[in-house]
């Protein structure tokens, strides 16, 4: 029983942190219809910014600081390998990504040397908690109340603020929207840092559970956050969610099995069959477009 | 109010606007008619700041706002109801109003009053999402989206086009009573007839250059016109 309560309980944790990671998918390809590879690897640079932040600085400045920095990356990332090929063929954009995402890996071997870099133990959410007779870590149990609290800022903001409404309004048209005066570029911008910045703070919740990091360690989180985009349906910030709290759901439990060795198996079979049997995923687009 | 100087625009690889020299007093509505490919849409594109015009001059009220970004032409009054409408079909009709005053930091209130008393039809359909309004509806949303703006100078590209002919009279009426409470308006159609007969000054455009001008009465019965555009 406590057996499976804790591997429940750290499925909905690691699904939480897939789903900080998986936003930032879905907002990016909803707005540019690109897939930024390069996704995975900010999370991974924001794990060795804290590394190298908190050696230097105390937490209360250093933590915020590896956020800001992570914001300002993704927003980097748009202006130097996007935003030049915005009238390019979407293709393009998808190689520039694949060319930033490998650049941000070798990067970081260059300055770990490639080295496992231990990740910081940051005070509290390291720290054991005992629930029901199992012991688990504090971000365990605070991973999924953060999840939801943001998700709920989120669509609030994108659903009730002024820049919310630019945002839907570029997602469907960028020349209309650029006629009722919204600076396009800016709108593309705020959601970089936006999706950076939860990728950061995902990256903060998911290190902790690992000791170390290094530059690969944002690949594999990356991809099967993507599954979960894509799953939940591409472009939607709900359909993200969900899917990663499957996906990670999932992944815990069969490697709590006999099975272990599939997990991975699993979430990429589970890829291949929504793409085969629901294209545009649980939550996939609408199109009401009239011509 | 708007005069354009030898505006020539590259388009898509082809040179579409030709040099092209005409003005829009201000509270007149201009017409510019002429065929599909003729260069209208590429013109309006252009003083809009959607494509940047290759040479020329585009002068609101005196100032130069040649390539200018859209957003700076948006904020000195200059607005553009796109063809096809192009409302966001996932915003309500009210948010749709909304968008149209992004650049706005002041009271909506009575924008949206003036354009629900002019479209009383989305005042009903507040609430709905724009992609379920008829193309009649998506008209007059666009219409007023772009009014919520306050323009000093409002541009419409084929307004009637897709539109059953009662309907366009509709639009046709409102774009009138809009011009009558101190609207300038630019419009482009192929429906020359309808434009010729509201617009108080209008241009033949053919393959990129201004070939007739006059009021819209006289080319309404002018010859040429009359062959070539009214059947």
């Amino acid at each position: 029983m406590q057996y499976y309560l804790s591997i429940i309980l750290s499925g909905i944790s690691l699904g939480g942190q897939y789903a900080l990671i998986a936003i930032g998918y879905t907002m990016v390809y909803g707005i540019l219809r690109l897939i930024n590879f390069a996704h995975g690897d900010v999370f991974m640079v924001a794990g060795l910014m804290m590394v190298y932040l908190s050696a230097w600085l105390p937490l209360p400045i250093s933590l915020p600081l590896m956020l800001l920095l992570t914001a300002a990356l993704g927003f980097l990332i748009e202006r130097a390998a996007y935003k030049p090929l915005r009238s390019a063929p979407r293709m393009s954009s998808m190689i520039s990504a694949i060319g930033v995402s490998y650049l941000l890996q070798n990067l970081a071997t260059y300055v770990t040397g490639g080295l496992p870099q231990m990740y910081p133990k940051i005070p509290f959410l390291s720290d054991i908690v005992v629930i029901a007779g199992v012991s688990t870590k504090w971000v365990t149990i605070i991973t999924p109340f953060l999840v939801l609290a943001l998700v709920i800022a989120l669509t609030q903001l994108i659903n009730h603020s002024k820049v919310g409404m630019a945002m839907r309004a570029v997602a469907k048209d960028f020349e209309t929207s650029q006629l009722m005066g919204i600076k396009i570029n800016s709108v593309i911008s705020a959601t970089f840092i936006i999706g950076s910045f939860l990728a950061g703070l995902g990256s903060m919740l998911y290190f902790t559970n690992y000791q170390s990091i290094v530059p690969l360690s944002g690949a594999l989180p990356g991809l099967r956050a993507f599954v979960a985009a894509v799953f939940g349906g591409i472009g939607s910030i709900p359909g993200a969610v969900v899917g990663a709290f499957i996906i990670g759901i999932s992944e815990t439990v069969i490697k709590g099995s006999d099975w272990s060795v599939f997990s991975d198996a699993f979430t990429f079979a589970l890829l291949i069959i929504i793409l085969v049997v629901k294209p545009t995923g649980l939550f996939g687009e609408k199109t009401t477009d009239k011509v | 109010m708007l005069r354009i100087d030898e505006l020539r625009v590259n388009y898509g690889g082809i040179e579409a606007v030709k040099g092209i020299t005409f003005q829009v007093p201000e509270r007149e509505i201009v017409t510019l008619i002429g065929a599909n490919g003729a260069g209208k849409s590429t013109t309006l594109r252009s003083i809009a700041g959607l494509v940047k015009p290759a040479s020329g001059r585009i002068h609101l009220q005196g100032d130069d706002i040649t390539g200018l970004s859209p957003d700076r032409i948006v904020s000195k009054g200059v607005t553009l109801v796109p063809e096809g409408r192009r409302v966001f079909p996932d915003l309500t009709v009210l948010e749709n109003l909304k968008i149209g005053a992004y650049l706005r930091k002041d009271d909506l209130e009575d924008d949206l009053k003036w354009v629900y008393d002019l479209f009383p039809r989305l005042k009903e359909r507040s609430w709905q999402a724009a992609g379920t309004l008829s193309g009649g509806e998506q008209q007059m949303l666009a219409v007023g989206r772009a009014l919520m703006s306050r323009p000093k100078i409002m541009m419409m590209d084929e307004p009637s086009l897709g539109l059953a002919p009662i309907v366009v009279r509709g639009i046709f009426d409102i774009i009138r009573e809009i011009n009558r409470q101190g609207v300038t308006i630019l419009l482009i159609e192929q429906n020359a007839n309808m434009a010729l007969n509201i617009a108080d000054t209008a241009y033949v455009l053919e393959t990129g250059r201004i070939t007739l001008s006059g009021t819209g009465k006289e080319l309404l019965n002018n010859a040429a016109v009359k062959k070539a555009y009214l059947g």
